[in-house]
């Protein structure tokens, strides 16, 4: 005899996305990859749109989130949104071929469809930088997460007074979005690019990161502590240099924010890939301020 | 809480009437060179299987809620396009019977995490809903620190849970349909002289606690001895097997997968549990490994259950179970590790 009745927690089969329902934790939106442009010889950028014309306009992210995209069969991974939050479901993501699912990511053709669930994450305040100058610190593949935040800032360029793009690369064929560089500047931006390895047609500075960073501080007369915001996302080698000279320059750790990289799987606070201590990189970040940096150990 | 008592023998009838459902309980597996018992929870299929007198499973009960290998989605694949189904994989009540409070207080420190408000996890959740959970009190073992980590005894999360009074069960109700089902025995209250007999049970019980640990500021002990080469030492010792969390009732990490079939109609996403001592388990694509060596490994898993879990939710991500130390190979222990962080030094 039965005397136990068995409740099904998914007893429709409708999904929902909202975070307290136990129907998101597998939900995807269908996306398909509309156009693919390589930056360089291995990142790609990739213009990919939620095909149901309602989903992609509920679609609301903010900068410096994430997204899971998964190739049915092939895997799945967390990419940081590279697009503007005001095209909510058409995002751009500038993923790099180094792993399994990025390799075959790099030769999949126009119209494949793929699965995006998310935003995942926290977010750059942007609106908390209004009325500030702004420096914009990337190393690397770093300047995927500042693109984010950068529309944010360019769409609302009124609101914001100096902003400077310091933006370092080992070689120059390793630069991505060259062809945006012109517009940038356009919206009156100091747009500061250093490159470590020149090669024959190189004309810019040569050297490290810090050395630009170094000369805006400078400028500034060596005070960044009022009214003065800092995101800076590159490699785990290069926050402690460039934060270091932040600090010394007087920025309150608060005002300087980063954009974690961990391994992830879930990117719901379950699987525990991306924990540092107990902090969730996917849930607590990947943006962090650098107090909070500072305060977990071996965040970086 | 409801206090009820009934006849030794009526033991079965209890087991009788839940007998039609799916039944998870303690059986003799076999026995250690040593000639120890060795236990674990499985499907019962008769009475005489089920042993209410075992000591401590070899596994926790994670198979059953957290299978070492789950699928999470399916797709169908057909000309680029491609469809995902989600199937949860439970389809009926599931009754535990014997477990023991830290198994009991691992599947509420899980439920934490596990159930929580945010992204629930549909596929725990759904399994959790469907637990009939009888937990039986225990006889402390040698390896047992559960009364240092508060988890001798268990508040919440059973629907009936038994003390064996020796010709009687002395049984707390938790549930209304543990309380429906206990009719059908000849219950009686408890009398005068059944209350003392527990609570001298519960002294002796007590009384047979020999494994502790001090965990007086241990968060913050964690967080000064961060550097401390004491981990070095731990390090060295550590096989990074991953053995602690297969055993583990608490640990939840995993990783996820997916397989395609040959003929590339069908694929399926699955998630593996893992460890966090694993080689791989912090290293991200391109081969940056945020702890790539075994010390840092093994830290961070003290890290993540007596610190960082402690922060968010007010209690160690662990239950004193002590079946991590049994199964490791080299012999590290909960309480050892703990010691010589705070004493800094470690154990030859």
């Amino acid at each position: 005899m039965n005397r136990l009745d068995f409740v099904d927690v998914l007893p429709t089969q409708q999904f929902s996305t909202r975070k307290s329902d136990l129907t998101s934790f597998e939900y995807s939106y269908k996306a398909e990859i509309t156009s693919v442009y390589s930056l360089t010889e291995t990142e790609k950028l990739y213009q990919i749109r939620i095909i149901d014309s309602d989903q992609r306009r509920q679609f609301t992210f903010k900068p410096g989130q994430f997204v899971m995209l998964e190739l049915p069969g092939i895997g799945e991974g967390p990419f940081s949104i590279s697009s503007s939050p005001t095209r909510h479901g058409d995002l751009e993501l500038c993923i790099r071929a180094v792993g399994n699912l990025t390799k075959f990511l790099g030769r999949v053709p126009r119209g494949t469809l793929v699965g995006i669930s998310g935003p995942f994450g926290t977010s750059f305040p942007v609106e908390d930088m209004e009325n500030s100058d702004l420096l914009l610190i990337a190393g690397g593949l770093g300047v995927v997460p500042l693109r984010a935040p950068l529309f944010s800032v360019l769409e609302n360029r009124s609101r914001y007074k100096q902003i400077d793009i310091i933006y370092g690369a080992r070689n120059p064929s390793e630069l991505l979005f060259t062809y945006q560089y012109q517009m940038w500047r356009q919206f009156d931006i100091n747009l500061e690019i250093i490159v470590d390895q020149p090669d024959a047609a190189w004309q810019g500075p040569v050297g490290l990161i810090t050395e630009i960073l170094g000369e805006r501080i400078e400028a500034a007369g060596n005070d960044l502590s009022t009214n003065t915001y800092a995101i800076v996302c590159g490699p785990p080698v290069m926050f402690h240099f460039v934060c270091d000279m932040l600090i010394n320059a007087g920025l309150p750790m608060q005002r300087i924010f980063v954009s974690l990289e961990r391994r992830m799987h879930c990117g719901r606070g379950k699987c525990c890939r991306c924990n540092i201590g107990a902090t969730y990189t996917c849930l607590n970040g990947p943006v962090f301020d650098y107090w909070s940096v500072l305060n977990m150990k071996e965040a970086i | 809480m409801l206090f009820k008592v009934f006849p030794g023998n009526e033991l079965e009838t209890l087991y009788d009437i839940l007998a039609g459902h799916h039944l998870v309980g303690p059986q003799l597996r076999g026995t250690d060179l040593n000639g120890q018992e060795l236990f674990a929870f499985d499907y019962i299929h008769s009475f005489t299987e089920l042993r209410l007198d075992f000591t401590s499973t070899v596994h926790s009960l994670k198979s059953f809620i957290l299978p070492p290998r789950e699928t999470l989605s399916s797709f169908t694949l057909t000309n680029g396009d491609w469809e995902k189904h989600v199937d949860l994989g439970i389809y009926k009540p599931h009754v535990f019977f014997g477990l023991h409070p830290c198994d009991i207080n691992g599947l509420n420190k899980l439920d934490k995490v596990l159930t929580g408000p945010v992204y629930p996890d549909p596929f725990y959740t759904g399994k959790r809903k469907n637990m009939f959970i009888i937990g039986v009190n225990c006889s402390p073992q040698p390896w047992c620190f559960c009364k240092s980590m508060g988890t001798d005894t268990v508040l919440s999360g059973f629907d009936m849970f038994l003390t064996d009074l020796g010709d009687r069960y002395f049984v707390e109700i938790q549930s209304a349909i543990a309380y429906d089902i206990l009719t059908e025995l000849p219950i009686v209250d408890p009398t005068e002289a059944d209350h003392r007999r527990f609570v001298e049970l519960m002294d002796e019980r007590n009384s047979k606690f020999t494994c502790q640990v001090d965990n007086s500021d241990l968060t913050k002990i964690l967080d000064l001895e961060f550097q401390s080469p004491v981990w070095q030492e731990w390090g060295k010792k550590c096989m990074s097997c991953g053995s602690c969390a297969s055993v583990c009732p608490t640990c939840y990490c995993y990783g996820v997968k997916e397989f395609v079939d040959l003929d590339l109609t069908n694929a399926t996403k699955q998630r593996q549990l893992y460890s966090c001592n694993l080689i791989d388990f912090a290293m991200v694509a391109g081969g940056h490994n945020f702890r790539p060596d075994s010390a840092s490994r093994l830290k961070y898993r003290y890290y993540h259950k007596h610190r960082g879990f402690q922060e968010a939710y007010e209690e160690a991500l662990c239950v004193g179970c002590g079946r991590c130390g049994q199964a490791c190979l080299a012999g590290i222990t909960v309480p050892d590790v703990i010691d010589s962080v705070r004493r800094q030094e470690v154990p030859k």
